[in-house]
């Protein structure tokens, strides 16, 4: 004890850190925000001390070279000891870190954290949180698979998008003509040197502001934050009811801190590693390129928008999204704080996370996307072939043959691209599917080439009997007969 | 320990400071005008550097003819994938320096030859000769059996590259991922274009 004491002694006299450390960390803050609501921000803090560690690692066995990388994860989950759990720690470290970031961010928001004198310390978080954002993605690309090599496609899709100078753009994220080597190195470097060294920097910056002016008071509706007086009600609320933030603020982060750690580690432990899928190897066009969870959103986002305004949106979206975020305390830096006095504010926030959570739903199931083996893997139910004609049968071959299944459902199985049509013929009459099939029209792409006339003939007259049995099929209005109004049914020789 | 801290504070000046500051300003300056020097020397090739893919003329360097095999391999009114080892390859690029497209053939010594890359967002479109579609998986575009848009978000039909026949051998010019800034060589039939066969 006396020996550790000496030491202590001999390494503060020279060092003379100790003092100020003490001070640091026994600053006061109000005893308000002793709470759970202000944990986030430190845990954010231990899963990005967590990925330094077992991203380092991970650099010990990792290769950072394109025909070698995707072996060498392999080499992680399969011979390297507790190489399997280093990838699940820092893949599933990685969505915490995101998640830990974005609750953070609601919170201050939402508790009005960023206005005067805190507009800096919120500006670094923003940039703190697309840093965070360009870990996750560039992390992606390293894992070094079939949804990497595709994403970097995207990436560059985008960046080809830019007007002017979207050639030399594509080619300098891509590290030369096509994704390959100098592409991996790039990112390799991005998220390994650049992002990390820039997230110290800032994270250092974060802190010594928070340091320096306080952590934000628990906001009470009418305490009003004016310019002239706000500094001086804060030094007095911390002197007349402040507490030094270690222990008494601290306790709570330093237990959540524990918790995550240890919620990260059972993740870890009982989801394992993502991926990697399969090989970077683009001339297996079998791929079905899927983002990480966190830009399920961005890529439902990217099928959803109208095409004619997708560039301007891509392009000038983002630009305007953060721009927003920067200048947010800057154009609303005093005023109330209380969530219940900001309505805008609260309802923007539930907008937003409506909004992603809604996108990031059409994202896992991608309705969008045909399903590009329903054609040979779904058969069609038999009851929608029970009692039909020869002709009617002959035309579900051709709508299996045909692949209409990739975009269209039957009983509940095929793609989502187009509707459904279980019932198809009571909502157009033959000439309408007929003229449908042959010239297609919005999302439905024209099978005049395709289709002989004795094909779409028999898919016609299956698609006529897609009808429920107590609802007849669509019929002209305009034509007086009914019997008239469908000559390829008759001609097919219903019983 | 303060004291050490004390001991440092009464700072004895040991020359006048009147006496030469002309000469101090001039050094300051001076280090001023050096460490610009240096910086920008030192700056200028490293963002050279790392701006190189940039501006290195590779969409004239970059792109070359390579061969897909003798035209009997794509028999005709057919699709089908073949895949070239890109022109400029790094010894470590393994797998992704090969590169796939779809080679059409509609007539003796006519061709389509088109990228994998919807002009979306860069995904892999697959051939359906059954419904005779180009389907994306990822956003779900489409396109016809002559590259041209048929349905979903692509802004344009897929692009192609130019080919020749040569000896026998289909001949495409080709070494770039192909974006809507710059797609593969046929894009040179678009004016609007930059490129290297104008």
């Amino acid at each position: 004890m006396r020996l550790i004491k000496f030491l202590a002694e001999w390494f503060d006299c020279r060092l003379q850190l100790g003092q100020p450390i003490k001070e640091a960390i026994q600053h006061r803050v109000p005893r308000s925000t002793a709470s759970w609501a202000y944990v986030f921000g430190s845990a954010s803090l231990t899963v990005m001390i967590l990925q330094f560690v077992t991203g380092i690692c991970l650099a010990f066995v990792y290769i950072p070279s394109a025909g070698q990388a995707w072996s060498s994860l392999e080499v992680l989950n399969e011979e390297q000891s507790f190489g399997w759990f280093i990838r699940a720690l820092h893949g599933w470290g990685s969505n915490f870190m995101v998640a830990l970031v974005l609750i953070h961010m609601v919170q201050v928001f939402l508790f009005g954290a960023y206005k005067f004198p805190r507009e800096l310390t919120w500006i670094v978080g923003v940039f703190l949180l697309l840093m965070t954002l360009g870990m996750a993605f560039t992390g992606q690309v390293l894992r070094f698979d079939q949804d990497a090599y595709w994403g970097l496609g995207i990436g560059a899709s985008i960046m080809g998008r830019v007007p002017v100078i979207g050639a030399p753009l594509v080619h300098l994220m891509l590290g030369g003509p096509i994704i390959a080597g100098e592409t991996l190195s790039r990112f390799f470097a991005i998220h390994v040197f650049i992002v990390p060294g820039s997230l110290i920097a800032f994270v250092g910056l974060h802190l010594l502001m928070v340091l320096k002016l306080g952590v934000n008071e628990w906001p009470m509706p009418g305490r009003v934050v004016k310019r002239a007086t706000y500094l001086k009600e804060y030094r007095d609320l911390t002197h007349k009811d402040g507490v030094p933030f270690v222990p008494d603020a601290f306790r709570k982060d330093f237990v959540f801190s524990g918790l995550i750690i240890l919620a990260l580690m059972v993740c870890a432990a009982c989801f394992g590693p993502f991926g990697p899928k399969g090989q970077p190897d683009p001339t297996v066009v079998q791929a079905v390129p899927r983002p990480d969870y966190f830009f399920l959103w961005m890529y439902a986002a990217l099928a959803l928008l109208p095409p004619d305004m997708e560039t301007i949106l891509l392009l000038v979206g983002p630009v305007i999204g953060i721009g927003f975020l920067i200048a947010l305390p800057l154009i609303s830096g005093t005023g109330e704080k209380h969530w219940r006095r900001r309505p805008v504010a609260v309802l923007s926030v539930l907008l937003i996370i409506i909004s992603l959570a809604a996108l990031t739903q059409l994202g896992t199931y991608a309705p969008w996307s045909p399903m590009m083996n329903a054609w040979s893997s779904a058969p069609v139910p038999s009851k929608l072939l029970q009692g039909r004609s020869a002709l009617e049968r002959q035309g579900a071959l051709v709508f299996q043959a045909k692949q209409c299944r990739n975009c269209h459902a039957l009983g509940g199985e095929g793609g989502q691209r187009g509707p459904a049509l279980d019932t198809v013929a009571t909502r157009l009459t033959a000439d309408q599917l007929i003229r449908q099939v042959l010239q297609g029209r919005g999302n439905m792409p024209a099978y005049g080439k395709n289709l002989s006339p004795a094909e779409t003939t028999a898919l016609v007259a299956f698609l006529e009997s897609l009808h429920p049995s107590s609802q007849p099929p669509a019929r002209d209005a305009s034509l007086a007969s009914a019997d008239a109004a469908t000559p390829a049914r008759g001609a097919a020789g219903k019983p | 320990m303060p004291e050490l801290n004390q001991e440092r504070t009464p700072i004895t000046i040991s020359h006048s400071d009147h006496a030469m500051p002309s000469r101090r300003q001039m050094l300051m300056t001076l280090g001023i005008a050096l460490n610009a020097v240096a910086g920008a020397l030192f700056a200028a090739p490293v963002i050279g550097y790392i701006l190189g893919p940039a501006l290195r003329r590779e969409r004239e360097e970059g792109l070359a003819w390579i061969t897909l095999g003798p035209i009997s391999n794509f028999p005709e009114g057919e699709t089908r994938l073949a895949t070239y080892r890109n022109p400029l390859v790094r010894p470590w690029d393994g797998e992704t320096g090969a590169i796939p497209c779809w080679v059409r053939r509609i007539a003796a010594d006519k061709f389509q030859v088109f990228a994998i890359n919807c002009t979306h967002l860069g995904c892999p479109v697959r051939w359906f000769p059954q419904s005779g579609l180009f389907m994306c998986p990822c956003h779900g575009g489409a396109y016809y059996a002559d590259g041209s848009r048929a349905s979903g978000p692509p802004p344009r039909g897929l692009f192609e590259y130019k080919y020749t026949i040569v000896g026998g051998k289909l001949w495409i010019e080709a070494g770039q991922l192909p974006t809507l800034a710059s797609p593969p060589s046929l894009a040179c039939a678009d004016q609007t274009r930059r490129c290297s066969c104008a």
